[in-house]
């Protein structure tokens, strides 16, 4: 029974205390209005069934710091408080079904038949909902007080304000006091007998909080303030809103970004390919799947066997997927692909085919649903930037692909097979002629975008569903990517991704996520209109490949 | 000039080919229609039906043979023109249930009430008239091909690139399709056809003579191909399919030739598509699946390609197939199969079925028609196609 402790907020002596407890031990039988305490008034204010009885009590109530406030107020907003209107008695229904006398808290066997709801209407329930905010400020609980702060703002209940004062002057967390500052601003906003300064002073306050809620709560400032007032705050939303724009414009470019090292990652193995080979893997999207599954198998047998290594799940599967992706592209290449060379048409049917066989491979071996891969602990979470959300698994896959781009780069730079992925790239029959083993290069090469395909699904693999299909609904992007930023220059797939992710982010609020994807599609091919090559397109004299 | 062009078009694969298809679009409906149920040689109705899919698909493999056989353009997208047609004839059937709707409005599909829309859009006009609609058949896949080669050949995409292009189209329309502010039912599509002409759909006669209708669209669209193919024009097709800058450089206008037969085939596979849909009662987005266009490939690659016939008779050996294994027990390796096919395909029949067999039979008939052409001085002989 800790409703008897008496809460830090006073009002309730010692001597009530102890007089309610006595009387809650004869209680039951014996009942009438005769409780002394505006508290106990309060309570009984409940059984006139009257809306305006019922706010004065619940502001009475709120104001009491009794602690039996919360459990009363909170039950009126459950439609859990009853009343008996011949004994004038109150009761709260538990959640767990037993009863409390509201006035002293004591238990109650059963709550009388005659007793009925207290009823609520909406003006009520914001006084309810105002003076649980208040309730909760108090709370020991720092995110329950920021919480409350926050609905304080939102209701800026003129009732509430001693309360948030009070809280106020006690607060010690910075990131709460300056919410219960706005929520303080936003009250005297509103409160009908404040002065001029204090208003502007408020709308200064909730300016400089300048998210999508301040500028709603200052769009509402109407024309019964003074018109010094209303100035000031039709001043502020138009600032806020610049400022929004701004932000939403970052955070656009954000989401471009991160869309953008997605398909770039999907894409830059496709390019690798269709650069030195010609060919279209049409069976690239499911490299990404068999990256996504493997990164799945890592984290099953570490979930088993060992828990301890789950962190590290992710440093295992890359090189694991590289190497399964990599390996089955391989044998793709020696075993079907070298036999169509100088048959793009026909490569691109074949590998299709193959990618509905390692379809229905991957959903007869794993199930056609989707398999649970989760977030290392230093990739879950999100950490705020101004005014936008910044996931860290976003933040890792842009900067892993980064990391990848820079690491092919200079692959292809530095290293001899890169040397003569190049050379085949710009004109294979020279290269062919300068003792490039053309057929071993090709199938190195396959075998690197095929494994890069698979790292792709590694990341993929944090932030969508690894499924059997998951390889599909990123293939026509890539495609796109390859097409756009064109062959035998990586930093065309670079350019080509990123202009293409932020692009579709920069068309999604406009158009809509489908029509801005129809957008980009009929923008490319309007686009290969002036470059039929792409952006980056290889300088040669061949005509025709 | 008509029957010149005819004659000179059908050899005798192409006239026994057409014979079977018109027996096939005369006797199935009739046996279907006059013969009592149960007997041995009645044809189900259900089996029509089935047929009649499969004469459609036939007719869409044609489209793609003729610009991918012939003229080297493979599209990924043609299940777009196909599903576009189908559109076409669904908003026409769509506009024929009237108020015999869930809801009963004269005027709005189902769909556009159940989204309490108000007024019918502006695209959905005319459509309650047939010779409107079948136009439109037509037109709309036309339109969208003339428009879509027009960018795409005048700036020389070609290959691998093309296709990807054809199949970003076709994907695009899916999304688009799947919207229901499109206008176009949604993902549910359209659906719950009742007449067709007055002719209530699901009717057997007219199931039998959409059947036949099917057959004879077949025809023509087949004797529409030979003639392309077997013109001065089909030669050109086949020289910018065998080396197509060569064939700028000695004057030909690419684009325009490439242009034409894109359009042509899309117009066909748009009369598929709209002979399709009566008989399979719906039309939804998921005929936009890229998916299903490259399905569509594999017909043409499997009877062979730059051959026609082959073309038909690949939709309907491999839907066949589907039917027969989707429906039993193996049909968890329908997608095997499937993915086997396309890559067995092209590694070991890269002339598909009919191009093998033709390959096979080549030495005889190249002693026949020689004997022939010493009879008959003035002999037209087959060009013998470059791969």
């Amino acid at each position: 029974m800790s409703a008897f402790s008496p809460s830090p907020a006073g009002g309730l002596s010692v001597l009530a205390c102890l007089r309610a407890f006595a009387l809650s031990l004869l209680l039951i039988a014996y009942a009438g209005p005769c409780f002394a305490g505006p508290f106990e008034d309060a309570v009984a204010k409940f059984a006139n069934d009257d809306f305006s009885d019922s706010e004065e009590a619940v502001d009475a109530i709120a104001a009491s710091g009794n602690s039996l406030a919360y459990p009363i107020i909170s039950a009126l907003q459950d439609e859990r408080l009853m009343f008996d209107a011949e004994t004038k008695k109150v009761f709260v229904k538990q959640p767990d079904g037993k009863a409390i006398d509201a006035a002293t808290g004591a238990p109650v066997d059963s709550i009388p038949d005659s007793a009925d709801q207290v009823r609520l209407n909406n003006k009520l329930r914001r006084h309810v909902e105002a003076a649980l905010g208040g309730l909760t400020l108090m709370s020991p609980d720092l995110a329950t007080r920021l919480a409350a702060a926050q609905s304080v703002f939102k209701s800026h209940e003129e009732a509430v304000l001693p309360t948030v004062e009070s809280a106020l002057a006690k607060e010690t967390s910075r990131t709460v006091k300056t919410a219960l500052g706005e929520a303080r601003a936003a009250i005297l906003l509103f409160k009908s007998d404040a002065s001029d300064v204090d208003k502007l002073e408020a709308i200064a306050t909730i300016k400089a909080r300048g998210d999508q809620d301040a500028m709603a709560m200052l769009s509402d400032v109407g024309g019964d303030q003074p018109p010094a007032v209303a100035k000031a705050a039709a001043a502020a939303v138009a600032s806020i809103k610049s400022t929004l724009a701004i932000w939403s414009a970052v955070q656009n470019a954000w989401y471009g970004l991160s869309l953008g090292s997605v398909l770039l990652l999907a894409a830059i193995g496709l390019a690798i390919t269709f650069g030195v080979m010609g060919v279209i893997n049409m069976a690239h999207g499911e490299m990404v799947m068999l990256g996504a599954y493997s990164t799945f198998v890592v984290q099953e047998v570490i979930r088993t066997r060992y828990p301890g290594l789950f962190d590290y799940s992710l440093v295992i599967a890359v090189p694991l997927a590289f190497l399964v992706s990599g390996a089955v592209g391989i044998l793709i290449e020696r075993s079907i692909i070298r036999f169509l060379y100088g048959r793009p048409l026909e490569t691109l049917l074949a590998t299709w085919g193959l990618s509905l066989v390692l379809q229905q491979a991957v959903r007869t071996l794993f199930g056609p649903t989707n398999r649970e891969v989760g977030n290392p602990s230093w990739m879950s979470g999100a950490f705020e930037l101004g005014h936008m959300t910044i996931t860290y698994n976003r933040l890792w896959i842009l900067c892993f692909t980064l990391a990848v781009f820079v690491i092919l780069l200079a692959m292809l730079r530095f290293t001899s097979l890169g040397l003569q992925m190049r050379a085949v790239t710009q004109n294979r029959r020279m290269a062919a002629s300068m003792g490039i083993a053309t057929s071993r290069v090709d199938a190195l090469t396959f075998g690197l975008g095929s494994g890069i395909a698979g790292i792709a699904g590694v990341a993929l693999s944090q932030i969508d569903n690894v499924s059997p299909n998951l390889g599909q609904s990123y293939i026509i992007d890539s495609f796109m990517v390859v097409v756009f930023g064109g062959v035998g220059n990586l930093w065309g797939t670079l350019v080509g991704a990123f202009t293409l992710g932020v692009a579709n982010k920069f068309l999604e609020p406009v158009a809509g996520a489908v029509l801005g994807k129809i957008a980009i599609l009929v923008l490319i091919i309007l686009f290969i209109q002036k470059r039929p090559r792409g952006l980056f397109a290889l300088k040669g004299r061949a005509v025709e490949a | 000039m008509m029957d010149h062009m005819l004659t000179r078009s059908l050899d005798r694969a192409a006239t026994s080919f057409l014979l079977v298809v018109a027996a096939c679009g005369i006797l199935i409906p009739l046996s279907n229609l006059l013969l009592p149920a149960g007997s041995m040689f009645q044809v189900p109705t259900y089996l029509v039906a089935l047929w009649g899919k499969y004469v459609c698909y036939a007719i869409l493999a044609l489209s793609i043979d003729l610009i991918w056989g012939y003229c080297g353009i493979l599209s990924l997208g043609h299940g777009a023109f196909f599903a576009l047609g189908g559109y076409a004839m669904g908003m026409y059937l769509m506009r024929q249930i009237g108020t015999r709707g869930v809801y009963g409005n004269p005027l709005l599909p189902d769909f556009m009430v159940f989204l309490n829309w108000q007024k019918l859009p502006w695209y959905w006009y005319g459509f309650d008239m047939f010779p409107f609609a079948l136009l439109m058949v037509v037109l709309v896949p036309g339109l969208l091909a003339f428009g879509f080669g027009w960018f795409a050949f005048r700036s020389r995409v070609t290959g691998v690139y093309l296709s990807i292009i054809t199949q970003a189209m076709t994907y695009a329309l899916l999304l688009g399709f799947f919207r229901n502010d499109f206008g176009f039912g949604g993902n549910n599509g359209l659906t719950d056809f009742k007449d067709i002409l007055g002719f209530n759909v699901q009717a057997e006669g007219t199931r039998a003579a959409l059947f036949a209708l099917s057959c004879l669209a077949l025809i023509i669209a087949f004797l529409i191909c030979r003639a392309v193919v077997s013109s001065k024009l089909g030669k050109v097709l086949i020289a910018i399919r065998d080396a197509e800058s060569r064939t700028r450089f000695i004057g030909y206008r690419v684009e325009s030739y490439k242009l034409f037969v894109f359009t042509l085939s899309a117009c066909m596979a748009g009369v598929a598509g709209a002979l399709y849909v009566p008989q399979v009662g719906i039309i939804n987005p998921s005929e936009f699946a890229p998916g299903n266009s490259i399905e569509a490939v594999i017909w043409v690659a499997v009877g062979g390609r730059g051959t026609l016939i082959g073309a038909a008779l690949g939709a309907v050996v491999v839907n066949y197939a589907k039917t027969f294994f989707t429906s039993g027990a193996l049909a968890p390796y329908w997608l095997f199969m499937l993915g086997a096919m396309f890559v067995l395909v092209t590694l070991l029949l890269p002339k598909g079925i009919v191009g093998t067999f033709n390959s096979f039979w080549e030495p005889f008939r190249t002693r026949r028609l020689t004997e022939a052409s010493a009879a008959r001085e003035d002999g037209v002989s087959e060009p013998k196609m470059a791969e």
